[in-house]
C-alpha cells in the first residue's frame, strides 16, 4: 500500500464493515432514486415534447389579424380626433409569394425543414350525420418529412395523396364515428360553403384525441378551393429548426425578415410547458433532498467514528501526522463509502428504470418514458461524490482540530 | 557531561491555564538536555512536569519563552512543520499505550516512518520487523495491537517511538501501567537507547527508583524547578 492515508481510512473500514455498509446504503438509495427520478422527468419531459411536434412544428409563420386602432391622432392640433370601434381590418390571411418566401425560410442555416400549409374548417358529412374538423392542404411527402405521420398511419399510404387528386386521409376517430374505410367516398364541405366528394386513401391515429377526431390531410389545391382561394393561397408556413431549446430565438430572427407573426412552439404551449417545467422542477427538489438526507448516514457514521476514534487521531497527530493528513484520511473514508454507494446507486437507479421500461401505462403514453441517459448517468455521479465530499469533510475537519494533548492529559 | 552536545534547551518557558481561574502552571523553567543522556523529570502531582514535556514535544504551542531543539527555535512554527518535526526528531511513548487497535503491531511500528517517506515501504516494513525483534516482540509482528498484553504494547510503543531513529525519546509515565519486571525491561531499554545509540530520553516519572537509576532527574514543584540534577 504506497498511500499511507487511503491504508488508514480502508482499515478502518474494513475494520467496521457494519458501518461502512450502512452509510454506502444510504448513499445508494439516494444516488438510485436520484437517476431513476431524474430519468423519469426527463423521459416525460421528451414524451411531451415528442408529443407536441407529432402534431406542431417548431415554428409557425402566418399573418396575424391585423385591428384597427380605436383612437386616431393627428399632427395637425386643428383636426379632431376620429373614435373609433377596433376591428379586425385585414381582407386575407393569405402570405404573399408564399413559395419565395418557403426558399428564403429554407436559406437560413438554422432552418432544417420548412412546408406550407393552407388551413380550413371542415365538415364531414355522411348521409344525415355530420362532424366538424379542420383541414390541412399539404404537400404530404414534405409533411411526413417533418412530422413522421408514415408512422401514425394505420390503412393506406401517404404517397398516395398526391396521386389522386380527389384524395384524402382521415384520423381514426372520424372513420368510426362515421363508420368509414378505406376507399370509400367521404363528403366534406368547408365554411365557405363548398362542398366535395373525397376518396379516402389513409387513416391515421396518433394517439392524440383532437387530432384522429377532428383532421384530415387533403392536397394543397383542394384545399385552396375548400377556401375559395387562387392557387397562390398559403395560409401557414411551418419551420423545424436545428435546435427546438432555441426556437424562440429563432423565430425572432425570422420576423425580422417578414411581416407576418413568427411564433414558437414554446409560446403555442406555454401552458403544458411550464406544467412540465414545475414538474420537472419538484421532481429535481424532491430527489436531490433524498440524495442530501441519504448523506447524512455518512456524516453521522463518521462523526461517530471520530468520536470513537478520538485517541487514535491523537496518536497520529503525535507522531507527526498533519491536520492535512487527518482530513483526508477521514475524507478518504467519507469518499470510499460514497463510492461503494454511488455503484450501487447506480446500479439500482439502473434496475428501476429497466424495470419501469417495461411497465405499460396505457394509450397514449405507451410503456413508461424513462431511458438510459448518459447524461442523467454523469450528473448523478457527480452529484454523489460532492455530497459525500460534503458529508465527510465536515467531521473530518472537526478531527483535524482535535488536540491531542487534552486527550494524553485527560 | 559539559562537552556533549545540547538537544534540547528550554528557556523560561512560562505557562498558565485560565479554566476554572488563571493560574500559572510553569514559572521560568530553564534547563539543558544532552544528546545521549537518560533524563527523567519528577514531581509531585500538579506540579507541572506533564504540561512542561507536552510544551517540549511541540504538540503543546501555548506557552510563552523558547525551546530550542538540536539548535533550531521551534517556538512559533506552524503546526505543520511542528508535526514534520515530530515526525523526524521525536518519538513518543505514553502511559496509556495509544496504539492504533485496528492495525497490526508491525503496521503500528511502521506508520511513522511511513509517513517519514525516507525509506521504502518494503525497507520499512524489515526496519520494523528488525526492532520488533529487538523488543522480542518478533512472534506478536502480525497480531492486532488490541490482542497484546500491557507490557508488549509498552514495547511496541516504543519500538514505533524508535522506527525514524529520532534524537529525543519522550515518555509520559512509560512505566506507570506496567510490572515490575516489565518496568525493568522498559528501563534497561531505555538506558541501552540511550547509551549505545546516543538517543536522548526525556521521561516524565514519579516512580522514584525509575528515576533514581536514570542519568540526571530534574525536579519540579509547583511549577518550578527545584533540582537539576547535577
Amino acid at each position: 500500500m504506497k498511500n499511507t492515508n487511503l491504508d488508514i481510512a480502508l482499515t478502518h473500514l474494513i475494520t467496521r464493515k457494519k458501518q461502512t455498509m450502512v452509510a454506502a446504503l444510504g448513499v445508494l438509495i439516494g444516488v438510485g432514486i436520484y437517476l431513476f427520478m431524474n430519468s423519469l422527468g426527463n423521459g416525460f419531459s421528451s414524451f411531451t415534447r415528442s408529443e407536441i411536434f407529432k402534431v406542431s412544428p417548431q415554428i409557425s409563420i402566418f399573418k396575424d389579424d391585423d385591428i384597427s386602432s380605436p383612437l386616431l391622432n393627428s399632427d395637425n392640433p386643428k383636426t379632431k380626433y376620429i373614435i373609433t370601434n377596433p376591428q379586425i381590418i385585414s381582407h386575407s390571411n393569405t402570405l404573399l409569394n408564399p413559395l419565395k418566401l418557403l426558399d428564403n425560410i429554407k436559406k437560413e442555416p438554422y432552418i432544417t425543414n420548412a412546408i406550407i400549409q393552407v388551413d380550413f374548417n371542415a365538415f364531414y358529412n355522411k348521409g344525415s350525420s355530420q362532424i366538424k374538423g379542420f383541414g390541412c392542404g399539404v404537400d404530404m411527402i414534405a409533411f411526413s418529412d417533418m412530422f413522421n405521420t408514415q408512422k401514425y398511419m394505420v390503412a393506406g399510404e401517404l404517397s398516395n395523396l398526391p396521386k389522386s387528386l380527389n384524395g384524402i386521409i382521415i384520423g381514426s376517430g372520424i372513420a368510426n364515428k362515421l363508420s368509414l374505410s378505406l376507399g370509400e367516398n367521404l363528403v366534406v364541405s368547408s365554411s365557405y360553403g363548398i362542398t366535395k366528394t373525397l376518396k379516402i386513401v389513409g387513416i391515421f391515429t396518433t394517439g392524440n384525441k383532437n387530432t384522429d377526431d377532428n383532421k384530415c390531410y387533403v392536397n394543397i389545391a383542394t384545399a385552396q378551393q375548400f377556401s375559395k382561394q387562387n392557387e397562390t393561397y398559403v395560409s401557414t408556413i411551418y419551420a423545424n429548426t436545428n435546435n427546438p431549446d432555441k426556437s424562440i430565438f429563432y423565430a425572432k430572427k425570422l420576423e425580422e425578415l417578414m411581416p407576418y407573426k413568427v411564433e414558437d412552439w414554446t409560446i403555442t404551449y406555454s401552458d403544458i410547458l411550464a406544467g412540465d417545467r414545475a414538474r420537472f422542477i419538484m421532481m429535481r427538489a424532491i430527489s436531490f433532498s433524498i440524495l442530501f438526507v441519504a448523506s447524512f448516514g455518512i456524516y453521522n457514521i463518521l462523526s461517530s467514528t471520530i468520536m470513537q476514534k478520538i485517541n487514535d487521531i491523537a496518536i497520529l497527530k503525535a507522531i507527526g501526522f498533519t491536520g492535512n493528513d487527518v482530513v483526508k484520511i477521514f475524507v478518504m473514508e467519507g469518499l470510499l463509502m460514497g463510492f461503494i454507494g454511488i455503484c450501487g446507486g447506480i446500479l439500482f437507479g439502473s434496475i428501476l428504470i429497466y424495470i419501469m421500461q417495461h411497465v405499460y401505462v396505457g394509450e397514449p403514453v405507451g410503456y413508461f418514458p424513462v431511458y438510459f441517459e448518459l447524461a442523467t448517468f454523469v450528473q448523478s455521479i457527480i452529484l454523489g461524490f460532492i455530497v459525500t465530499l460534503c458529508a465527510g469533510y465536515f467531521p473530518a475537519k472537526k478531527a483535524a482540530d482535535v488536540d491531542p494533548v487534552s486527550i494524553f492529559r485527560k | 557531561m559539559e562537552s556533549k552536545k545540547i538537544i534540547l534547551e528550554a528557556q523560561n518557558i512560562e505557562k498558565y491555564f485560565y479554566d476554572p481561574v488563571k493560574f500559572q502552571v510553569l514559572k521560568k523553567i530553564s534547563f539543558k538536555a544532552y544528546q545521549g543522556e537518560f533524563l527523567t523529570l519528577i514531581g509531585k502531582s500538579g506540579s507541572g512536569k506533564s504540561t512542561l514535556l507536552y510544551c517540549l514535544s511541540t504538540m503543546d504551542t501555548d506557552y510563552s519563552g523558547k525551546i530550542i531543539i538540536d539548535g533550531k527555535t521551534i517556538t512559533g512554527l506552524k503546526s505543520n512543520a511542528l508535526a514534520n518535526l515530530r515526525n523526524s526528531s521525536i518519538g513518543f511513548v505514553f502511559q496509556f499505550h495509544y496504539l492504533l487497535p485496528e492495525f497490526s503491531c508491525l503496521k503500528n511500528v511502521m506508520l511513522p516512518a511511513l509517513k517519514l517517506k525516507k525509506y521504502s515501504y518494503k525497507e520499512v516494513e524489515q526496519k520494523a520487523y528488525d526492532s520488533l525483534k529487538l523488543l522480542d516482540l518478533k512472534d506478536q509482528a502480525l497480531k492486532p495491537a488490541s490482542k497484546l498484553s500491557g507490557g508488549q504494547q509498552q514495547r511496541v510503543s516504543i519500538a514505533r517511538a524508535l522506527i525514524n531513529q529520532p534524537k529525543i525519546i519522550m515518555c509520559d509515565e512509560p512505566t506507570g501501567n506496567l510490572d515490575s519486571k516489565n518496568t525493568n525491561i522498559v528501563f534497561d531499554i531505555f538506558k541501552q537507547l540511550a547509551h549505545d545509540n546516543n538517543q536522548t530520553i526525556i521521561a516524565v516519572t514519579h516512580d522514584n527508583d525509575f528515576a533514581q537509576k536514570s542519568d540526571r532527574t530534574i525536579e519540579l514543584a509547583d511549577g518550578e524547578i527545584i533540582s537539576q540534577g547535577i
